[in-house]
């Protein structure tokens, strides 16, 4: 069974309809780029897989298994308070379970596992852009149990932090076996590491990244 | 010196001035724990909105002549601040603009209800002691004491046993609901607990009182402070040494008590500022 599964998925926006139905598969381990124009739907998608409002129709099936562990959400940079006062340990164990022990146990395993444990005696607000995506998805590791929901993690981030980024994301992918559902623009990145791209649009396709790149290159030349 | 003490001393011989000391505490502490997730929420003006409200319809019920003014102004402050704290979410008037509306409506139909069918002559006075506070203080009962105590306590227990939750939900609302937080749970909880604090200070000391009350100590401690559970605990302190400075302040020198506590508030938050400028320069 597929750990999403969304069937005749339709998706209307302050009385504009977005897409009909969409429907599409994601399986454990998949690496999905979610790719399509700004404003085409792709985080009013994300958002009506994670709960946080309502499809206009269709249906949404998670896995038992994955609902029980949860999905980890990264949300869009500038949908947060990048100055916001909290400690890194404040961030990361929000999203951590158990008693004060567990949960600063898998705050730090998280921030170890994305190799910036020193950051955790630091501030929020004083990291830099880079470093406060990698505690948000420290954070997001911590409450996902096999899935990564991340929205256009890499915007504003410079070439190098971008690299670093996307370097850890298929490490995650690869070695963890977590999968991938990510909001993204660039296409190289889509096309280098993703398994499968969504492309959003009035007339959404789900595929192979092979297949779509292979469509892809025969319209655009 | 000892003039001062003397004085303090003859005043606090009195149990209305024991009174307002304790209950200026207890009100300042539970304005400061709400105001630091008010703040960082940017709904920063809801105290003066819902402040606005309660006077809205205090001027209702005393145009009804009714007995408890409360029974009336409570429900629907607590309403108010339930649907100013969902502007946020998909509605078409957003934050600021919702509680600005909804301000100066209030404020401007309660005024007008009160001239129209008011049956008191001192209406400036009483508007103005319902803004200000600067008479009711004088007149808080044991009773009062009590009933603020009673809030103090559930407030405080509120934030002690949801304090994770409350800081998941302050910073990162969308976050909190995808993990599983009952987020509209929290906010409706925390709109009640607002709404009461507001209508139980606004009684006992004014709408002006109560805003700054909300809004300076968390500002003052952003200013040093970077992480939440130091804000909040430095917010409380801040809150609490500047509404007992303002009390025997005002009392020393025939100040409106309200007023007196803000200037205290405004004067820590000049010093936290230039702290906190100093300690960026250093670091």
């Amino acid at each position: 069974m597929a750990q999403l599964e969304c069937k005749d998925l339709t998706i209307a926006f302050e009385d504009r309809t977005l897409y009909e139905n969409l429907s599409f598969e994601v399986n454990s381990g998949d690496y999905v780029f979610v790719l399509g124009s700004n404003g085409a739907g792709k985080t009013t998608l994300v958002k009506t897989l994670l709960g946080l409002r309502k499809p206009t129709r269709g249906s949404i099936i998670i896995d038992d298994k994955l609902k029980e562990k949860g999905i980890g959400y990264l949300p869009q940079q500038k949908s947060m308070q990048r100055d916001f006062p909290a400690s890194v340990m404040e961030v990361v164990t929000s999203a951590c379970g158990g008693n004060r022990h567990e949960r600063r146990e898998q705050a730090l395993a998280a921030l170890d596992r994305l190799k910036v444990r020193e950051l955790s005696a630091k501030s929020f607000s004083e990291l830099s852009g880079g470093q406060q995506q990698r505690v948000l998805l420290a954070r997001a590791l911590c409450a996902a149990g096999g899935m990564l929901l991340l929205d256009e993690p890499v915007s504003g981030l410079d070439h190098t932090t971008t690299a670093e980024f996307y370097s850890m994301i298929r490490e995650l992918n690869k070695e963890d076996g977590m999968t991938i559902l990510m909001i993204s623009h660039d296409i190289d990145a889509a096309r280098r590491y993703g398994s499968h791209v969504l492309y959003i649009s009035s007339e959404p396709r789900f595929m192979t990244a092979k297949r779509f790149f292979a469509q892809w290159e025969e319209e655009n030349g | 010196m000892a003039d001062m003490i003397d004085k303090l001393q003859f005043y606090f011989q009195f149990q209305f001035v024991r009174n307002v000391l304790i209950v200026g505490a207890l009100i300042a502490v539970c304005a400061a724990l709400l105001g630091v997730t008010l703040v960082l929420r940017h709904f920063s003006y809801i105290g003066d909105g819902l402040s606005h409200v309660a006077f809205g319809v205090m001027c209702v019920a005393s145009v009804l002549d009714l007995a408890d003014a409360n029974a009336l102004v409570m429900p629907i402050t607590v309403l108010a601040a339930i649907l100013l704290l969902r502007t946020g979410q998909n509605t078409k008037v957003k934050g600021d603009a919702a509680i600005a509306m909804i301000s100066v409506s209030s404020l401007a139909l309660g005024y007008m209800l009160m001239n129209i069918y008011g049956a008191k002559t001192n209406l400036t006075g009483d508007v103005c002691s319902t803004l200000f506070g600067s008479t009711s203080i004088l007149t808080i009962k044991s009773k009062d004491v009590y009933m603020c105590l009673a809030l103090f306590v559930i407030v405080v227990s509120i934030f002690v046993i949801f304090y994770r939750k409350i800081f998941a939900v302050t910073f990162d609302e969308d976050f909190a609901r995808a993990t599983g937080v009952k987020v509209n749970l929290y906010n409706n909880l925390l709109a009640t607990i607002i709404a009461v604090v507001i209508v139980m200070a606004m009684n006992l000391v004014g709408s002006l009182l109560i805003s700054a009350l909300i809004i300076f100590p968390a500002l003052s401690a952003m200013r040093i402070f970077k992480s939440f559970l130091k804000v909040t605990i430095c917010s409380v302190v801040v809150s609490l040494v500047c509404a007992i400075i303002g009390i025997l302040v005002s009392i020393l020198a025939g100040t409106p008590v309200g007023p007196t506590i803000v200037t205290a508030d405004m004067a820590v938050y000049f010093l936290f500022a230039l702290a906190g400028g100093i300690k960026g320069r250093v670091a």
